[in-house]
């Protein structure tokens, strides 16, 4: 959402939920390994890509987010061994719906980032800032309570 | 005698015969409304009362979901232990009734479930487009109802003046019932009820968002299609929570409605049964069925069809999985269930 005010430079604000044992790892080690990726990026750390409720996705858009992004375990991976097969089924049904009801459809994706994959972790984020940035404001799904 | 009206003695009979019998304690049927195109849902509690009883053309209130109140409250009179409760099915309320014993919000053995054939339920709305003003009383066959009315009286093609959900029935056959009262009426089953989604998945997403702009902004945040669904049965409801944000309406954007709206369709997708009640009741006239079938599409074209409460036992698909799942990426690419 914010536009710098100098350069009018648009940088989408998003939103990572990440779950604790692979994705955020792998946030870290791409911290650690000193890998770039934007700082617009808000990662929040789920115990498992399960958690992530619907509602949840909608709500940071809500709350002035331009993307929302959840990453996970790899399918066969998951810490609680099925959490991220059920959120797949949630998230294949309501990007379905976002889609149908005209939000554009770069604004959500799933990743599975392992908690090895901090590289995989950087270049996805890039790419998703990327696609965001490119897809401007959130203005299919804001609300105006919200605004600063 | 037209079938529907003997239906209706019919039913009236069998309960008041269960109600002396000290078989059940209560009955939900139907009764007079305001109009003679509204009979409410109604609760019978002696043969007397019974005289009210209505089963006609406008009989689509679902009743199974007042199972739940009326079980709670006579759970907490202490009393009528063990008591059952008549209610009456028609055959897609049939689907309605047994997901609330899925979900173990209804017990079996408190309910005795009578199943009755039905004739197709009218639309009042396409009756009115008809040119029909002041509607009084109604004669019904199978195949025509004639309207009388201040505006003259008029016969109607039963087809043409059908609910929405009639024209793509799901068939005369009961998912859950103890018995069958007049069963093997024709349905008008045969229709694509995919036919709108479709229509909506091939605009543009422009299109679709102010097609959807168009119809949610209408809302008035009544909770109607919350309340009549017979699986929005929670206890706590998200949407009862003033931290929502989206308790009330607002006026300000497009945000609460969409929330609101993907919300509850996605509370009650792999568990909607299509029954059709949340669309019938919106004072407003949005197409809540356009959203729930989508759902429903993509459920059939991701993980296999799927009929929510015709087997009691199934396993509902977003609370299942397969290793070989679509990804949510490869959805969106693919521009939803097509
Ligand atoms: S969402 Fe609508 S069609 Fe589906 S079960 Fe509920 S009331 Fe019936
Ligand atoms: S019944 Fe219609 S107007 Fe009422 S809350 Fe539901 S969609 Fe909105």
């Amino acid at each position: 959402m914010p536009i710098n005010a100098e350069s009018g430079e648009f940088k989408p604000m998003i939103v990572a939920f990440c779950c604790n044992w692979c994705s955020y790892a792998g946030a870290d080690l791409a911290g650690s390994s000193r890998l770039s990726y934007p700082a617009d990026v808000k990662i929040i750390r789920v115990p498992c890509s399960c958690r992530v409720n619907p509602l949840f996705m909608l709500r940071a858009f809500q709350r002035g987010a331009d993307g929302v992004i959840m990453c996970g375990c790899h399918p066969g991976d998951c810490h609680y061994t099925s959490g991220n097969y059920f959120a797949r089924r949630r998230m294949a049904l309501l990007f379905s719906m976002l889609e149908y009801l005209g939000i554009e459809k770069g604004r959500v994706r799933v990743e599975w980032v392992s908690a090895a994959e901090g590289q995989k972790f950087a270049i996805t984020m890039n790419q998703f800032a990327e696609t965001v940035a490119a897809l401007g404001e959130c203005k299919r799904l804001e609300d105006l309570r919200c605004q600063p | 005698m037209p079938a529907v009206k003997e239906i209706q003695e019919k039913m009236r009979a069998r309960a008041g015969e269960l109600l002396r019998d000290g078989g059940v304690s209560m009955a939900l049927g139907w009764k007079r409304g305001e109009f003679c195109h509204d009979p409410e849902p109604a609760f019978f509690e002696s043969e007397a009362e019974l005289d009210n009883f209505v089963y006609d053309g406008f009989s689509s209130p679902l009743l199974s979901k007042y199972l739940i109140e009326t079980i709670r409250k006579d759970k907490q009179k202490g009393e009528g232990k063990g008591s059952k409760f008549l209610v009456f099915l028609k055959p897609c309320d049939s689907y309605g009734l047994n997901l609330l014993l899925k979900e173990h919000r209804v017990e079996r053995e408190r309910v005795y479930a009578v199943g009755v054939g039905c004739p197709g339920m009218l639309d009042v709305d396409k009756i009115r487009a008809a040119g029909v003003k002041n509607m009084r009383s109604f004669d019904e066959t199978e195949t025509e109802v004639t309207i009388h009315a201040s505006s003259g009286d008029k016969t109607l093609a039963r087809r043409d003046i059908l609910l929405e959900k009639c024209l793509v029935c799901k068939g005369p056959e009961f998912a859950v019932q103890d018995e069958v009262l007049a069963p093997g009426l024709p349905s008008f089953e045969g229709g694509d009820r995919f036919a709108g989604v479709t229509e909506l998945e091939s605009m543009s997403p422009e299109e679709r968002f102010s097609f959807w702009r168009n119809e949610l902004s209408r809302c008035i945040r009544c909770n109607a299609c919350r309340n009549a669904c017979p699986v929005c049965s929670c206890n706590k409801c998200v949407f009862d929570n003033p931290q929502s944000g989206v308790q009330a309406k607002s006026n300000a954007d497009s945000f609460e409605e969409n929330m609101f709206h993907i919300v509850r369709a996605f509370h009650v997708a792999g568990r909607c049964s299509d029954c059709g009640e949340c669309s019938r009741v919106c004072p407003q006239k949005i197409p809540l069925h356009l959203l729930n079938r989508k759902f429903i599409k993509d459920i059939n074209a991701f993980y296999g069809a799927f009929q929510a409460g015709a087997d009691a036992e199934a396993r509902a698909p977003l609370t299942n999985y397969e290793f070989g799942d679509v990804e949510p990426g490869a959805v969106v690419k693919r521009g939803g269930g097509a």
